[in-house]
């Protein structure tokens, strides 16, 4: 016990002196990141790192359901687990505000690395806090958004083409826009292919974390949800819970109801994957993070998938980013092997091999490089994806706003309570609180 | 009682050792003893508690350290308890108690009785009943989620071959009618042998002599029952729902797993409301008065109950 | 046939008692079973839909939860053949193992914490139980009832400050600050546990001690202690399995370092999903040993789970 009790004493006296680097010397690098196939990768990348600096690297990776809530805790318990965090782009108001990321200005200028080389969404999406302000607290690790994956085997079947065409009057083909996806995934629901019943679309449901946010504010943006008003981003009513918002809403519910297969009620982005790989659906709406991975399935790989953006709706035409920036932990002790990675990870050679693993690059050198669109059979869909990217509240708040979302939107969709009007004026009511206890209001 | 004890012993000891005993006084052997438990639990449980009603007067989020603490007064209390969703948990937590309470002590008294025919194999089967309460529920539960699958799960599967359901047709954590139901049959599952346990030793500890004379009264089995066995076991079963309530009071780990609180917020128990606002939300300062609310309301629960215990042992 | 007895059941009563026993411990069974032969099954026939009953048993759950693995090109499967047997399951699939996995770490920490948290309890759980056993104690009941009530807060509650607490001396995520709280938690049951075994060992064995001229500590710990090995044991036991199934606080107060398994074991997952088959191995492996306790512990369990308050 009391050579226990010592050696807390010498990690928190080594805590206080966390400013005092301890130089080029080989150090054990942890790094924590959700659990995923583009994490698998990263390991992969890594290797080189390890060989080239003569440093240790072991990971972190928790899975998303879990993610934000332990590596938040992590965070706020001002814990050494990660030095480096690739953590959630909306994080980054809290991460920033409270300390527990260190601002990368000063490297960034000091290793000649440029904001202007990444892709700007991404920069603004998972680096700057305030929005629009050249403050960086991350660089641009994994960018992502919300699309959609399809059995582009099924939808080219001539009997399917043909039924579909006498019912709706036009071509099976990939949806321009949400009512036609939904028409689709209608037709597939409970169809027999090959012997067994599918159903129209796997979506995400998910109330835990915050899955059922990601899906619904693809179809929200697109009805006419907006944040805010246009000059003041705390002026909620009326924006939130608009005419468009509402039918927004309604329109999810009638998708879950109509063309999800049954007990989907609690599903992310693993059940979903789950879903379509085993043949359960005809679309999948998921990050576009799964796509290398299906596009090498065995059961669902090459020419039987294929890939499309989130379809526009009546008001507008965006889908939810996701991605993460790469930061480092300020209670880290070992900062500058670090900043080492990340100077590491910044160079066009290792971000080029990064997107050749299965990781999606943020650097525009990468995705504007001639021939990238072609490189791979998603490419041009995850470019044309990222153009119309928008992302959830980046707010330090971010979680009370997320899970009051998770809680009212939940609520209307899974569990059939109210109406989507009500559902949405309660969210107002909810962000309203929040904002007022946090002085925006 | 120890201290005839210990006269005793003074009377008896020889002067010599008296001296080595007395170097030390009886008190202070006994502070050696109890002091490091009493020490620790300062530490880690009163201490504790005295800064969660500090806090619940305040502001402070443990996610925001940089910010300004303020004291509130009693804004925090105010505001849950003026909360329709806090009060919609505490219906949930109610409905689970009151069911798991009904189902676990009725079939957990009728496995006893059985058992206590003493068949052959009792023992054995005894000990195998009992093996779902001592495993980890979050562990369990997390599996629980597996059977429950309207597609792949056994659990569906069972169901409809006993009864013709469409084993796909229905979703027992996804469905809000269902899901309530869902955690309290994965909770009878495993608590029901907890409370047999208990109804078993209360059973054997009725003295066959009263079922003789009962017996020589001509007294019906039925009325054996009624009049004698259900007072005899009375304050058993009694102790056993105290444990189980107070469990399921606090119920986190089990219903985290299996439903995390949803379909909505249908199976939301306040342990599960209390972690989101304290460690999700990081509202510490709301979550210290909700703790101490709950804190208040087991103990107010809890002992009011044992003095009516009490009350049944004593008749 | 022997002796009449009105309280001896007839043996048709035996009959119906014993089927309806056994049923219901078979059912109640089946989701024990269902885990352990679910950690024997390949991926795909743990999601066969009607589930499978009969199945060809493999180790791939095992390897999956043991191992992280990459999915690999075929030329890179080609250039690294399998050498052993679990790297043949993995390259079957198509895959490459990249590196053990956590598991083996965050069942390690269940052990140390436990068996750490166990012995300090019972340490000073017995110091306690005689304390209060064979003195007087002013306040003696009101103590009692003191130590009693921490375990009747709800674990989310007390955690709020104990985060605090652990975030300001550095114990966040460490297996000392796990230690400390799970022995904390477990005292109660413990020094109750405890005092009704000590309770029931005789006094007069300490006062003939004395009389012999052995001190008080001697009396405690060569007359006392042996006599109460039994009640010591077992008391043991269930603070190990409090400590090793506790879920909340491990999942509140640990990151990484000092992560216990049933937080860990619910996130395992696959390159697909859930990965069924890994999780009901690591679940199996889990919970063994707490099946073997819960045989040894048989007469003592419903002291245990009451605090003794029934000692049948």
């Amino acid at each position: 016990m009391k050579m226990k009790t010592r050696m807390l004493a010498a990690t928190a006296l080594a805590g206080l002196m966390s400013g005092a680097a301890t130089g080029a010397q080989a150090a054990d690098l942890t790094l924590c990141w959700a659990a995923w196939d583009p994490a698998n990768a990263l390991i992969e990348l890594s290797r080189d790192f390890e060989e080239q600096s003569g440093h240790r690297m072991s990971f972190e990776f928790v899975p998303w359901p879990n993610f934000a809530d332990r590596m938040l805790n992590e965070l706020n318990s001002g814990g050494q687990l990660c030095d480096l965090m690739i953590g959630d782009s909306q994080w980054i108001g809290l991460a920033a505000e409270s300390g527990h990321y260190v601002q990368l200005n000063e490297f960034f200028d000091a290793e000649g690395i440029s904001m202007d080389a990444f892709i700007p969404a991404t920069v603004e999406g998972y680096s700057e806090w305030p929005k629009g302000t050249p403050n960086y607290w991350a660089l641009p690790a994994f960018a992502d958004v919300v699309g959609w994956t399809y059995r582009r085997d099924w939808f080219e079947r001539p009997e399917l083409q043909a039924e579909f065409r006498e019912a709706y009057g036009r071509d099976l083909d990939v949806p321009e826009t949400l009512a036609e996806l939904k028409d689709i995934a209608e037709f597939f629901q409970g169809r027999e292919i090959d012997g067994r019943t599918v159903y129209g679309a796997a979506i995400y449901t998910e109330r835990g974390s915050e899955g059922i946010t990601m899906g619904v504010t693809n179809v929200l943006y697109n009805y006419g949800f907006t944040y805010g008003s246009p000059d003041n981003p705390y002026d909620l009513e009326g924006y939130v819970n608009s005419p468009g918002a509402v039918e927004g809403l309604e329109f999810y519910k009638e998708l879950y109801e109509c063309c999800t297969p049954p007990g989907s009620s609690d599903w992310y982005m693993s059940e979903t994957i789950d879903a379509f790989r085993s043949g359960q659906v005809a679309l999948q709406m998921n990050f576009a993070f799964i796509w290398p991975g299906v596009d090498q399935d065995a059961n669902v790989g090459g020419d039987r998938s294929g890939y499309f953006p989130n379809p526009a709706g009546p008001a507008g035409h965006l889908a939810q980013l996701g991605g993460q920036g790469i930061s480092v932990v300020s209670y880290s002790q070992n900062r500058e092997a670090a900043l080492e990675y990340i100077k590491w990870f910044a160079q066009p050679e290792v971000q080029q091999r990064w997107w050749e693993l299965g990781g999606f690059s943020a650097l525009s050198a990468v995705v504007e490089a001639d021939g990238f669109a072609e490189s791979q059979p998603y490419a041009q869909t995850f470019l044309d994806s990222m153009a119309i990217v928008q992302d959830f509240w980046a707010e330090p708040t971010y979680a009370e706003l997320l899970l009051s979302m998770q809680n009212r939107v939940h609520r209307y969709v899974v569990a059939g309570e109210g109406t989507a009007q009500e559902a949405l004026d309660a969210l107002v009511r909810d962000w309203t609180e929040v904002f007022e206890d946090d002085g925006k209001m | 009682m120890s201290v005839t004890a210990i006269d005793r012993i003074a009377k008896a000891t020889p002067p010599r050792v008296a001296r080595k005993i007395h170097g030390l006084s009886d008190r202070t052997i006994a502070w050696i003893f109890i002091g490091p438990t009493i020490v620790l639990l300062l530490a880690v449980n009163i201490f504790p508690l005295l800064w969660t009603i500090y806090l619940s007067f305040t502001n402070f989020r443990a996610n925001r350290p940089n910010a300004d603490v303020e004291w509130v007064g009693l804004q925090n209390y105010q505001r849950i308890l003026s909360n329709p969703e806090i009060w919609q948990t505490m219906q949930a937590t109610a409905h689970f108690l009151f069911w798991t309470l009904f189902f676990q002590v009725l079939i957990g008294f009728a496995l006893a009785w059985l058992i206590n025919a003493k068949f052959r194999g009792s023992n054995f089967w005894t000990t195998v009943i009992v093996l779902p309460m001592m495993l980890s529920p979050a562990v369990v539960g997390n599996f629980w989620t597996f059977l429950y699958q309207p597609q792949i799960g056994v659990f569906n599967y069972v169901v409809g071959f006993f009864t013709g359901a469409d084993p796909s047709g229905f979703s027992m954590i996804g469905d809000v009618r269902l899901a309530p139901w869902a955690i309290i049959i994965v909770d009878t599952w495993m608590w029901t042998p907890f409370v047999m346990l208990i109804c078993l030793a209360g059973l054997r500890s009725i003295p066959d002599s009263i079922y003789e004379a009962a017996e020589c009264d001509r007294a019906s089995k039925w009325r054996q029952f009624w009049t004698l066995t259900v007072p005899m076991i009375m304050p058993f079963l009694m102790l056993a729902v105290l444990f189980r309530g107070i469990e399921n009071f606090k119920m986190f780990d089990l219903v985290v797993q299996l439903t995390g609180g949803g379909p909505g917020s249908v199976t939301e128990l306040t342990s599960i409301n209390l972690k989101r606002e304290a460690f999700e939300k990081w509202r510490t300062g709301f979550a210290s008065a909700y703790a101490v609310i709950l804190f208040v309301t087991v103990f107010g629960l809890a002992s009011i109950y044992v003095k009516a215990l009490n009350r049944v042992k004593q008749r | 046939m022997s002796s009449f007895s009105v309280t001896e059941p007839s043996r048709r009563l035996k009959w119906i008692a014993g089927l309806l026993v056994v049923g219901y411990a078979l059912v109640t069974l089946m989701p024990l079973m269902w885990i352990i032969a679910t950690g024997f099954k390949s991926s795909s026939d743990s999601i066969a839909y009607p589930p499978k009953v009969v199945f060809e048993p493999t180790l791939e759950g095992y390897v999956n939860l043991f191992t992280v693995q990459n999915r690999a090109s075929p030329e890179q499967l080609a250039a690294n053949p399998p050498e052993t047997w679990y790297e043949q399951i993995v390259h079957d699939k198509g895959m490459m193992i990249s590196g053990p996995s956590r598991f083996g770490e965050r069942f390690m920490n269940s052990v140390i914490i436990g068996f750490g948290s166990t012995f300090l309890s019972v340490f000073l759980g017995t110091l306690a139980a005689y304390g209060f056993s064979r003195y007087r104690v002013p306040l003696k009941d009101d103590l009692l009832f003191f130590i009693l009530s921490t375990r009747m807060m709800p674990p989310i509650a007390v955690a709020i400050p104990i985060f605090l607490m652990f975030r300001a001396t550095g114990l966040s995520d460490t297996h000392a600050g796990m230690i400390l709280l799970y022995t904390a938690v477990n005292l109660s049951l413990a020094v109750w546990l405890l005092k009704g075994f000590i309770d029931e060992i005789p006094r007069e064995y300490e006062e003939a001690a004395l009389i012999d001229g052995y001190t008080r500590f001697q009396a405690f710990y060569k007359v006392v202690l042996p006599q109460a090995a039994t009640g010591i044991a077992s008391t043991a036991i269930f603070c190990l399995i409090f400590a090793w199934n506790e879920y909340a606080f491990a999942v509140l107060l640990t990151s990484g370092t000092a992560q216990t398994a049933p937080p860990f074991i619910p996130t395992i997952i696959g390159s697909s999903g859930r990965d069924w088959p890994a999780v009901s191995a690591g679940a199996t492996l889990f919970l063994l040993p707490v099946i073997v306790f819960t045989i040894l512990l048989r007469k003592h369990l419903l002291r245990g789970i009451t605090f003794g308050a029934v000692r049948k």
